[in-house]
């Protein structure tokens, strides 16, 4: 039972910090159309700009500094990239974000090399903040669920409570009227990139010391939130957030239990070959529930969209 | 003060276009390793031993002939993937080289050491030397073992053999962890795990035995929770790279204060990660040791070693064999070319490793025994690794560890 | 299925054999049988026949995007599945199936098309975003599955055979790289033939019909799905052969072959080459497998270079190398091609050697920072010096701001002579 709470809030740290990476992501898609497959790549840069700072500065200040960089660097992007290549189409503009990861990621590793960094968590949050039958739980994943929930609530209420967010939402659905009622669209359209981008930044500062800061961090998390998103249903906040924690829960808890299909397959009735090594089935006896958590996201993202196209929370298809 | 760097660089590299034009022959090796991508600090690194060993045990010794050839390098890229490792192979035999190096990957050393087979099985006349500096697959000189290939670092098992000694020794460890990637590695390191505590110390209970998927884990919180949850006195991991950072941060970070046992869990940034918590708890079975050096001769190797690769670490002791070894084989046959004679004169061959005491290439399935070193991560080494102030010391010394032990192999010699 | 079912299916066939149509296929016939007299290295033919491997596989990409409109993630699913059971059906060849090397791509094609029927089924329902991101799905799920599976998949190592296990033919046992290269050329030629023809049939038409707008080609009584399956298999087919002559080619293949990174650089290949012409993806494939393994000799850097192409092709010709050429089409339509010579001839040198120096910049400061401790000393095009001081670093920033400056000033004159050589009534 203790193993379970500890799961449960391990989970929760995980969606929580890929709900920081999908909140941007899915903004840029519902203003702009365009799958950013670059977003996992504005993570990295910002553990990178926050490790570089922090041998300066110590922690805290890479972590205010890393995501502005990261965000007018995204706004950039959008400004001389993006809306260049927005004439050509949708399938070029996914394109050009699929080419500026790869260049992120090498230009990543012309200034920093391709080992791991060694980015470590502030002295003042590096102790256990209480631990659950012999299992610590660390005060900076504390922190984490802190500045996450901050920033979902922070972003809730700018869209729905405040005039920017209402432009946003209606810039969103009928960009030409609300260009011609007098409101700067490519200048808002600029704007929502370099926050979601700078928001992906300070996911990677907060993600940094704890999943490592290395040239690999992006890839590594790239397709994962595009499948969350698409799960959650594209251009929807809520839906990232659900999405977020399912997935966080659904890995934890796919590791956290040694389910084998020896177990399942004995329960049904079916016995284990003799020598197991050389029978054709051997994968499948030998398979477990940890083995299948990090596919099981893709799986449901299939079935989610042969099933029900526009994700659990949206409301269209593309 | 610049200006005059750069002429003597320009001196220096004068003189050595002027010492090459000497009619030396060059003995070329191909070294076949990542030296791009994710693994590039690997690569590079062996490199960076090969060439000193290279420059200060061979050529300005000139133990080669006499004096009469020298050893060159030549590097190839194989991004770690086996493709480009046969096309490499391909270029390096092109350009007329007949000894080929590699080492990260077991992977890519099993499609290599096929190739090389092919290749010699279909042109017996012109046949090449595959000299395996790190890729530790049991397989490959066992169940996969052939002629002409030649391991120079211990295998899986022998590795587990000396770290299960280590942990035998230790009456304090009741129950063991054993997690590693799911693949042919790390499954041989679970099996070997099993098998050698099993004989060693029946008492102690494998309280978990499990794979993850390789380089797909985001977080290693999960795994780190239920390994705390056991009530582990020890991990043993084989992992690597990317992996062999989360687990270890996670394992630590769950509140774990005891041995982990790993293979690959130092250099190449992973001692900067762990960083002080890591301290009398990494532990790190290897061939060879650096920290203590085993001798004033080794302690000049190390010291010139990192006066001239400050940014890298002499992580694989073993890597300052090859060349000795192979130099010695090819002195034996008086000529550079004919590559079977070299082969043969590998096999069995005793060497005095400078890093790794007595070594010996085993006949029967050419895998190289020597000393093999169970170091924990200690802080204020003097060969520290990732300029981090710490570095791996060794502890439990092995000499000529596994000298026995079984092998399936049944070498088919030309 | 209901396809066209009124439409002729030789309808363009007449006007296909014609001496203009096939003088093309002739002369690359014999440029592919010449080439192993100029390079006679078995690595200079390995590098041709994994070109002609990547073409065969772009060219299948390409019927998905260029022709189909469809993005996909996960394209290197179906070559690897086809490289993998030509592999096991290679390896029972051991084992006594009879069966001659050179039809092996024909199992691999058909395995390749099997599973995008399967896969198609459900994923080829709608095109767009969904599509795209059930290709990813599906890519990651068997590229994971491959780690898993070890019977079939053969765990990280992968699964290896021997080529030369089967009947000879005609006397040939496939031992020398050049025996395998002719091989592998014989399905070069036929698959690109194949899906050339392919593109002028009816359906081809029809998918192009579908690509550009969907509903309307629903209006024609088309099934906008069942156009994009058929579509999908015939793409899903050759790249099973690709897969299979990799499977020949190598005698290996591993994950690396199904994963992610193998079907995003098929996506680069063919969008630097241009989707938009059939010729693009085979531009492409060569440009790419050059930079690949050339370059990747020479410098570690490769990636980047591969990089900054691919994202400034997207953002100044994102038609690709063969739009590049294709522009020039008009001029020399109009007979005028030859006023463009002297402007290029002109900016040709400051442009490369703006290009190398800015290349020269990178290096120069990459060796700066990562070269090996000790190790100053610095080879660059044939110039060896020393990188630690600032002289070599100043001299190529130099040489990038004269040859820049220089392609700067040519500029205009470029635009000038290609407008004149654009217009028929500016005779210059």
């Amino acid at each position: 039972m203790a193993l379970f709470l500890v799961n449960v809030l391990d989970g929760f740290v995980t969606g929580l910090l890929l709900f920081m990476l999908c909140s941007g992501l899915t903004l840029i898609f519902s203003m702009m159309g365009v799958l950013n497959f670059a977003h996992a790549s504005f993570y990295m840069l910002g553990a990178y700009f926050a490790y570089q700072i922090s041998l300066v500065t110590g922690f805290w200040a890479g972590l205010l500094i890393a995501p502005l960089i990261v965000g007018v660097i995204g706004a950039l992007v959008e400004r001389y990239g993006l809306r260049r290549v927005h004439k050509y189409g949708h399938v070029p503009e996914l394109i050009f974000t699929f080419g500026l990861a790869l260049l992120i990621e090498e230009t990543i590793q012309f200034f920093w090399g391709k080992s791991q960094l060694p980015f470590s968590e502030p002295a003042a949050l590096d102790f256990a903040a209480f631990s659950i039958a012999g299992n610590a739980f660390p005060a900076y994943k504390v922190f984490m669920i802190a500045v996450a929930m901050g920033i979902f609530l922070t972003l809730l209420y700018i869209l729905t409570k405040t005039r920017i967010g209402m432009t946003i939402q209606a810039a969103l659905s009928y960009p030409e009227t609300v260009q011609n009622l007098g409101h700067n669209v490519p200048l808002v359209f600029m704007c929502v990139f370099g926050v979601g981008t700078a928001m992906a930044g300070l996911a990677g500062v907060i993600a940094g010391p704890v999943l490592g800061v290395f040239p690999g961090m992006a890839v590594q998390l790239g397709s994962i939130v595009f499948v969350t998103i698409v799960i959650g249903g594209l251009g929807s906040l809520w839906g990232a957030l659900v999405a977020s924690l399912i997935i966080g829960w659904m890995q934890t808890f796919a590791t956290a239990y040694n389910v084998t299909a020896e177990q399942v397959l004995t329960a049904m009735g079916f016995t284990k070959p003799e020598l197991i090594w050389d029978h054709p089935l051997q994968d499948l006896w030998t398979l477990t529930l940890p083995q299948l958590g990090p596919i099981l996201p893709y799986l449901l993202m299939i079935i989610v969209l042969v099933l029900r196209p526009q994700g659990l929370m949206g409301n269209r298809e593309s | 003060m610049k200006r005059l760097n750069f002429m003597m660089a320009t001196a220096l590299a004068a003189g050595l276009i002027a010492g090459a034009a000497a009619a030396q022959e060059k003995v070329r090796i191909a070294f076949i390793d990542p030296l791009s991508g994710p693994f590039a600090t690997t690569g590079t690194q062996g490199l960076s031993i090969y060439r000193h060993t290279i420059k200060e045990l061979v050529n300005e010794p000139g133990a080669l002939l006499d004096g009469q050839a020298e050893f060159e390098m030549v590097p190839f890229d194989n991004k770690i993937s086996a493709k480009e490792s046969l096309i490499q192979l391909q270029v390096a035999m092109d350009q007329g080289i007949r000894i080929i190096a590699q080492g990260a990957s077991s992977g890519v050393a099993s499609a290599l050491t096929e190739a090389v087979a092919k290749h010699n099985r279909r042109n017996p006349d012109d046949p090449v030397i595959f000299l395996n500096h790190s890729a530790v697959d049991p397989a490959l000189t066992n169940d996969k073992c052939q002629f002409w290939h030649f391991r120079f670092d211990a295998n899986a098992d022998i590795k587990m053999d000396a770290l299960t000694d280590d942990i035998a020794a230790n009456p304090e460890i009741k129950k063991v962890y054993v997690i590693g990637q799911d693949y042919s590695f790390g499954k041989a390191v679970a099996s070997a795990a099993q098998r050698f505590l099993k004989e060693k110390r029946p008492d102690i209970e494998i309280v978990g035995n499990e794979l993850h998927p390789i380089g797909k884990v985001k977080d290693f919180t999960p795994y780190a929770r239920k390994i705390v949850g056991s009530g582990a006195d020890a991990v043993i991991t084989g992992n690597w790279g990317g992996d062999m950072v989360g687990l270890g941060k996670a394992v630590m970070g769950a509140g774990f204060d005891k041995p982990i046992y790993t293979y690959y869990g130092a250099t190449s940034g992973i001692t900067a990660a762990f960083g002080e918590e890591g301290d009398g708890i990494v532990k790190l079975v290897g061939a060879g040791q650096v920290n203590p050096a085993p001798s004033p001769d080794a302690q000049a190797f190390i010291e010139s070693f990192y006066e001239s690769f400050p940014d890298l670490d002499l992580g694989q002791p073993q890597m300052a064999n090859v060349a000795p070894m192979l130099a010695a084989a090819i002195n034996e046959v008086g000529n550079a070319s004919d590559i079977k004679a070299i082969a043969y004169a590998l096999e069995g061959m005793e060497h005095d490793g400078i890093l790794t005491g007595k070594t010996v290439m085993r006949e029967s399935d050419h895998q190289a025994i020597q000393t093999v070193t169970v170091q924990g991560q200690t802080p204020g080494v003097t060969f520290e690794y990732d300029k981090s102030g710490r570095g791996m010391n060794a502890q439990t010394i092995v000499e000529m560890a596994s000298k026995d032990s079984a092998t399936t192999c049944e070498m088919k010699r030309p | 299925m209901s396809i066209a079912s009124k439409t002729r299916l030789t309808a363009g066939t007449a006007r296909l054999i014609t001496l203009s149509s096939t003088m093309p296929w002739a002369f690359a016939m014999l440029f592919l049988l010449c080439l192993p007299f100029v390079f006679q290295t078995s690595s200079a033919l390995t590098i041709m026949n994994q070109m002609a491997i990547t073409i065969v596989f772009a060219l299948s990409y390409n019927m998905l995007l260029g022709q189909g409109g469809m993005l996909s993630f996960g394209h290197a699913v179906y070559m690897g599945l086809g490289g993998f059971f030509a592999m096991h059906v290679m390896n029972m060849v051991e084992d006594g199936l009879w069966l001659p090397l050179p039809l092996l791509p024909i199992v691999g094609g058909l395995f390749g098309l099997l599973f995008a029927f399967i896969i198609g089924s459900f994923s080829t329902r709608r095109a767009g975003t969904v599509f795209a991101m059930i290709s990813l799905g599906v890519g990651e799920l068997i590229a994971a599955c491959s780690v898993i599976l070890v019977v079939f998949f053969g765990g990280e190592e992968g699964i290896s055979g021997d080529r030369t296990m089967g009947p000879p033919v005609f006397g040939y046992e496939f031992l020398s790289q050049q025996e395998v290269y002719y091989l592998t050329v014989f399905w070069l030629l036929l698959a690109t033939l194949l899906m050339y023809l392919f593109s002028r049939t009816p359906i081809g038409r029809i998918a192009n019909a579908v690509r550009d707008n969907e509903e309307r080609a629903e209006f024609l009584g088309y099934s906008q799905r069942n156009v994009r399956w058929i579509s999908f298999c015939a793409s899903g087919f050759f790249a099973g052969v690709a897969g299979s002559l990799f499977a020949i080619n190598f005698e290996i293949l591993t994950e690396e072959n199904l994963n992610l990174a193998t079907s995003g650089s098929i996506l680069l290949v063919t969008f630097i080459g241009g989707v938009g012409f059939f010729v693009g993806p085979i531009i492409g494939a060569i440009v790419f497998t050059f930079l690949q393994t050339v370059l990747g000799l020479h410098t570690e850097l490769w990636a980047l270079y591969l990089g900054i192409l691919f994202v400034g092709c997207v953002m100044f010709f994102p038609s690709g190398f063969a739009g590049l050429i294709a522009m020039h089409r008009r001029p020399l339509a109009l007979g005028k091609l030859n006023l463009l010579f002297k402007p290029y001839l002109k900016v040709a040198l400051p442009a490369i050697t703006s290009v190398l120096s800015l290349a020269a910049i990178l290096e120069i400061l990459f060796h700066k920072r990562h070269g090996y401790g000790g190790d100053h000393e610095m080879v660059l095009y044939g110039i060896s010096f020393d990188s630690t001081g600032y002289h070599a670093l100043v001299m190529a920033a130099a040489i990038a701001a004269v040859s820049l400056f220089l392609v700067f000033r040519l500029l205009p004159e470029i635009r000038a002579a290609w407008d004149n050589a654009n217009h028929a009534e500016a005779q210059a």
